[in-house]
């Protein structure tokens, strides 16, 4: 199982500004390794945010995205003390959900 | 969600997938909100534009500049990790998807932008070389493209 996301949701006025940072090698099936194979393609290929069971964003993803993906968004409609999740899956189909607290 | 397998995932891509796919749209099986359980595998390995455009299912987009690149460089040091901003002003927004043209394949990401939410987002994405990049709206169902020119002093692919 892949390491934790980093969320920080925050009320900035009437929006809620989230940034996640995840954990993730993004690898693109393009590498060689030292002996000359390349290295499988493993990437995030999905990713969702919800508030409230209202998914707040969602996104496909391709191999260049970099390494360790970084995403930032902001949206309508949340408080503080609201709960965000955010999950991603990737092409090996493993999954992570996170979730956050939103101040 | 179901588990990535590679031989269903042949085999659906051998039958034109997204021709299958396009057809549960049609008939309201899948509704557009569950459409993302579907990772898009036609535009995703498209090369240029005009064919990441026709697999997402829209025609050739229209020129804007209605799009801010918010802190996206003009010249990036490292290609392997390239700060990318996208705001849309464009009403009506739906979805905001990053293209590198010269990347083996051409889009990056494509985000969903649901009522409530902003049309903007910030990542990071990867760049083999200097490369016209592209944001592509959707908006009101309608395709719109912004681009620029992000010059990579590093790529970002090698090993």
């Amino acid at each position: 199982m892949a390491d934790p996301m980093r969320i920080r949701a925050k009320v900035e006025g009437d929006k809620t500004v989230v940034r996640v940072l995840m954990s993730h090698e993004m690898e693109t099936g393009q590498r060689k390794d030292s002996a000359g194979k390349i290295i499988p393609a493993h990437f995030i290929q999905q990713v969702t945010a919800t508030h409230n069971g209202k998914t707040v964003l969602s996104a496909q993803w391709g191999p260049a995205v970099s390494k360790n993906p970084y995403l930032q968004f902001q949206f309508s409609g949340a408080k503080a003390g609201d709960k965000l999740q955010v999950t991603w899956i990737d092409n090996k189909g493993d999954k992570r959900t996170d979730e956050a607290t939103i101040n | 969600m179901k588990q990535f397998n590679p031989q269903r995932r042949e085999a659906l891509k051998a039958a034109g997938a997204s021709t299958i796919f396009g057809l549960f749209l049609n008939a309201g099986l899948v509704s557009v909100s569950h459409a993302q359980g579907a990772w898009n595998q036609a535009a995703f390995t498209a090369k240029g534009i005009a064919d990441v455009v026709k697999g997402l299912g829209g025609a050739a987009p229209v020129p804007t500049k209605d799009v801010s690149w918010g802190s996206t460089p003009e010249i990036a040091e490292n290609g392997a990790v390239v700060p990318v901003a996208v705001e849309s002003k464009i009403p009506k927004t739906e979805s905001i998807s990053i293209l590198v043209e010269k990347n083996p394949s051409s889009l990056t990401a494509s985000f969903t932008i649901p009522p409530g939410t902003d049309p903007m987002v910030s990542t990071r994405v990867k760049m083999g070389e200097t490369s016209m990049v592209h944001a592509l709206i959707k908006a009101d169902g309608k395709y719109y493209v912004a681009s620029r020119e992000i010059k990579v002093t590093l790529g970002g692919c090698g090993g």
